[in-house]
C-alpha cells in the first residue's frame, strides 16, 4: 500500500520509492532523512482538516512531514521484517 | 583572520550545534558575512584549559556535503578549505544528535573521510535517555576511530571533556589535504545503521514526550487552535508585559529632557538636544520592550521546535496560495524583522516558491512598526476590556497583523498566477523533538537584538531625526510673522507639496512630512512626528507637557489615523529591506517591482480606510 493509506501509528517498511515523481532535490532531501527502501516507516499524523494537508511520519528515529503527494510516491509493507543492510 | 588554530563546529539540522557553540563560546561572539553571499557567518573564542585561545565557527546545519542551498554550500567549502577568505580548519567538532544516531552518522562519517583531526560530540544524550536510549561512547569511539565525547550542550555537560580532546588533536596536527569522499551514498549509510546498532546498549521504548504533544500541537482542528492562541498571547503580551519598562524609559527621557531645559538657555542648541536628540530618539528607544517581548517569542518559537509545527500546520493554507508550510517560517520571522526573513527564503528551494516568498515577506508587521501602531492605538483607541482578558488595543493590533497576513495571502496567489507562475515546490521537513531552550540563549539571543536595535536608533534613526530637525528648523521664521516654523521650514513646504497626492487619502502635512524619513526605518515615523510637534510648541509649556499621543488626539481626526495604520500595514519597506531584496534576487528587477506594488496597496488601503471611516462619521 503507499505511505498515504498506512492507517497511523502501524510501524511498517518500505518497499519502494518511485523517485522519478520527484524532484533531483527531493530526493536526495528524502534519502538524506533516510528514507529509502527497506527503512522502517510509521505514519503519526495527517495534517489540515479535511485530511488533506501534509504527513508527518517516522522514518528510523526521525520525525519528517512531506505532502501527500510525495507520500503517494512510497510504497510501504507491514508484514515482513526490517531488510538485515 | 589570525594565527589562531580553526575549528569549525560542523552537522545536521537539529543537531543541537548552535546550543553548543553558546555554550562553548559564551557571550564572546561575532557575527558577520560569508564574501559574496548572504550567509551568516557565527564565530567566537573558546579557551583551552591551558588557557590557549582557538577560534570556533559554527558552520550552517547540512545533511551531506552534497549543498542544496547556499548555506549548505559554505560549510562544504569550509570544510574543504575552499571557502574563499577563510583558511583550512585545524580540526572539526561534528555533532551527532544521541538519539537519532543512524541519521547523522552518515554525515559524520563523511566528515570524518575528510581526514582532518575531528572529534564527535555525542550531543543531548539526556534527551536519548529520556526516550529511554542507552548508548555507549566507547564502542562508537572505536567504531569511528575518533574520540567521541558524551555532551549535554543545553546543560554545560561534557564540556571540559571536549575542550580537554580538542587540545589533544590541536596538539598532534599535521599536513592535510581534505577531498571529497567517493564512496556510494549507500554504502556510507549502512555503515553508519551498523555502527549506530554497535553502540546501542539498550532500547526501552518509553512514553515520548513529543509524540504526546504532537498528538495535539499537530491535530487538524486543536493544533490550529493552539497556534492560534500562541499568536494571540504573543500580540497580548506585547501590551501588557511592557508598560512598567516602558514607563522607566519615559521617566529617564524626560529626566534628561528636563536637566538639559534646566542647564541650558532656551534658543538652538537645547532645540537640538531637546527636540531633535531626545525627543527623537527616545520616542523610539520606548519600543524596546515591545520588540524584544516579541523577538522572545519568537525565538521561543524557534528554541523549542514549535516553529517547524507550525509550518506543516500551515502547509495546507500556504499550498492553496501556490506556496509551501517551509515559507511560513521566514514569514513569522519577518514579523520580528523582514530582513533575517529574506534571508531565511534561502532553504526554500524553488526559486518560485522563493521569490514570492521575498515578495510578500514585507506584508508581515516587523517589529519597526510596532512603535507607529502602538503609538496611534495608545492615542485613539480606548483602553478598555471587550471580553475577560481581552483588550481593545490589543486586538486592534492583532486585527492590524491579521490584515497584513491577510494581504500577503492574497498577493501572493496573484503573483503565483501571473510574475511567479509555475509549478508549487514541495513540503519535506525534519520535526525536531521538543526541547526547553536553555535560558541563557534566548537572553543571549535578545541581547543581540537589543544592541542591534540600540544601534540602530543610536545611528540611522539618530541621523535622519537630525536631518529633519534641521530641515524643520531652517529657515526661521522672522519675528513677528504669524506662520507657524513648520510651515515655513524647508521640510514643511516639501511636505506641502507632497501633501496634494496624500491629502485625498486623509493624510495631514505631518504625516506626509514624517513618511519621508520612515523610509530609512519605519520606526522613523514615529520620532519625527515627535520632532515636528515639538518643534511646533516651540517655547508653549502646554504643549511641550503633552506626551505625542495627546498631541496626535489633538490634531488628527479619528479617520486620518485610521488611514495611517492601514498605510503602515502595506507601507512601502524601509532602504534596507530593498537592498536585501536586490542581493538576494540579484538584480533591480524584483525591488523596484515589490516597492510599487507596496506603495499601490498602502495608498489604496490607506484611502479606503478613511473614506469609509469618514462616511460612517467616525
Amino acid at each position: 500500500m503507499r505511505l498515504t493509506e498506512l492507517p497511523l501509528r502501524q510501524p511498517a517498511y518500505v518497499d519502494l520509492v518511485d523517485w522519478s515523481v520527484l524532484s533531483l532535490s527531493e530526493g536526495q532531501r528524502l534519502r538524506e532523512f533516510g528514507l529509502c527502501e527497506g527503512a522502517s516507516v510509521e505514519a503519526l499524523h495527517h495534517g489540515g482538516i479535511f485530511g488533506n494537508g501534509p504527513i508527518a511520519c517516522k522514518v528510523g528515529r526521525m520525525t519528517i512531514a512531506m505532502r501527500r503527494s510525495h507520500a503517494a510516491a512510497i510504497t510501504v509493507r507491514t508484514d515482513a521484517q526490517e531488510d538485515a543492510a | 583572520m589570525s594565527a589562531l588554530p580553526l575549528v569549525a563546529l560542523v552537522g545536521n539540522p537539529n543537531a543541537g550545534k548552535s546550543a553548543l557553540f553558546n555554550a562553548l563560546t559564551g557571550a564572546r561572539q561575532k557575527l558577520g558575512n560569508y564574501p559574496g553571499v548572504t550567509v551568516e557567518r557565527k564565530a567566537g573564542r573558546l579557551s583551552l584549559s591551558d588557557g590557549r585561545p582557538v577560534e570556533l565557527v559554527d558552520l550552517p546545519g547540512t545533511y551531506s556535503l552534497d549543498p542544496g542551498s547556499p548555506d549548505e554550500q559554505v560549510t562544504r567549502d569550509f570544510v574543504l578549505g575552499k571557502q574563499a577568505g577563510e583558511k583550512l580548519p585545524d580540526a572539526l567538532v561534528v555533532v551527532v544528535d544521541a538519539s537519532n544516531l543512524d541519521n547523522h552518522l552518515r554525515f559524520a562519517l563523511e566528515l570524518i573521510a575528510l581526514g582532518l583531526p575531528t572529534i564527535v560530540s555525542l550531543n543531548m544524550v539526556d534527551l536519548a535517555t529520556r526516550d529511554g536510549l542507552e548508548l555507549d561512547a566507547g564502542v562508537l569511539s572505536r567504531e569511528l576511530g575518533v574520540p567521541v565525547i558524551p555532551t549535554v550542550a543545553v546543560r554545560k555537560r561534557g564540556l571540559d571533556h571536549l575542550r580537554g580532546e580538542l587540545e589533544t588533536v590541536l596538539g598532534q596536527m599535521g599536513v592535510v589535504r581534505p577531498s571529497l569522499p567517493t564512496r556510494d551514498f549507500d554504502a556510507v549509510r549502512h555503515e553508519a545503521r551498523r555502527i549506530a546498532r554497535a553502540a546501542i546498549v539498550r532500547e526501552t521504548p518509553s512514553r515520548r514526550l513529543t509524540a504526546a504533544v504532537d498528538r495535539v500541537a499537530l491535530h487538524p482542528v486543536f493544533g490550529l487552535a493552539l497556534l492560534l492562541g500562541l499568536m494571540f498571547v504573543m500580540f497580548q503580551a506585547v501590551y501588557a508585559w511592557s508598560e512598567a519598562p516602558i514607563a522607566m524609559i519615559e521617566g529617564l527621557a524626560e529626566m534628561l529632557s528636563n536637566a538639559v531645559t534646566g542647564a541650558l538657555p532656551p534658543g538652538i542648541l537645547r532645540s537640538f538636544l531637546v527636540d531633535g536628540v531626545i525627543n527623537g530618539v527616545g520616542s523610539v528607544v520606548v519600543f524596546l520592550p515591545q520588540i524584544l517581548i516579541l523577538f522572545f517569542f519568537i525565538l521561543m518559537l524557534e528554541a523549542t521546535g514549535y516553529m517547524v509545527r507550525a509550518a506543516f500546520l500551515m502547509d495546507g493554507v500556504m499550498a492553496k496560495v501556490g506556496l509551501s508550510g517551509r515559507a511560513f517560517i521566514p514569514l513569522l520571522s519577518s514579523f520580528a524583522c523582514a530582513i533575517p526573513g529574506i534571508m531565511a527564503t534561502r532553504t526554500i528551494s524553488d526559486p518560485k516558491d522563493r521569490l514570492t516568498t521575498i515578495l510578500i515577506a514585507p506584508l508581515m508587521t516587523c517589529s519597526a512598526r510596532l512603535p507607529v501602531y502602538t503609538m496611534i492605538i495608545g492615542a485613539f483607541i480606548p483602553a478598555r476590556a471587550v471580553g475577560p482578558g481581552i483588550g481593545l488595543q490589543g486586538l486592534v493590533l492583532f486585527t492590524l497583523y491579521v490584515s497584513g497576513i491577510v494581504g500577503a495571502m492574497i498577493v501572493a496567489l496573484v503573483l503565483r498566477m501571473t510574475v511567479t507562475k509555475g509549478k508549487s515546490g514541495g513540503f519535506l521537513m525534519e520535526m525536531p523533538k521538543y526541547q526547553w531552550p536553555r535560558p541563557q540563549d534566548i537572553l543571549l539571543g535578545l541581547w543581540q537584538r537589543a544592541v542591534i536595535f540600540l544601534k540602530r536608533a543610536g545611528t540611522i534613526i539618530f541621523t535622519s531625526t537630525v536631518i529633519l530637525w534641521l530641515l524643520l528648523s531652517f529657515p526661521r521664521v522672522p519675528d513677528g510673522d504669524p506662520t507657524s516654523q513648520v510651515d515655513h521650514s524647508i521640510a514643511g513646504r516639501i511636505a506641502s507639496g507632497l501633501n496634494v497626492v496624500l491629502e485625498p487619502i486623509g493624510f495631514n502635512r505631518d504625516i506626509s512630512l514624517a513618511l519621508i524619513p520612515a523610509m530609512a526605518a519605519r520606526e522613523v515615523a514615529v520620532s519625527a512626528l515627535a520632532t515636528v510637534y515639538s518643534i511646533d510648541a516651540g517655547d508653549d509649556e502646554a504643549k511641550l507637557e503633552q506626551s505625542l499621543g495627546d498631541r496626535l488626539k489633538d490634531q488628527w481626526p479619528l479617520p486620518t489615523a485610521l488611514a495611517f495604520l492601514a498605510w503602515f500595514v502595506f507601507a512601502p519597506q524601509c532602504i534596507s529591506t530593498i537592498a536585501v531584496t536586490k542581493r538576494e534576487t540579484n538584480g533591480w528587477k524584483w525591488p523596484m517591482f515589490m516597492v510599487g506594488y507596496l506603495f499601490v496597496l498602502a495608498y489604496v488601503a490607506a484611502g479606503l480606510t478613511y473614506w469609509t471611516a469618514t462616511a460612517a462619521g467616525l
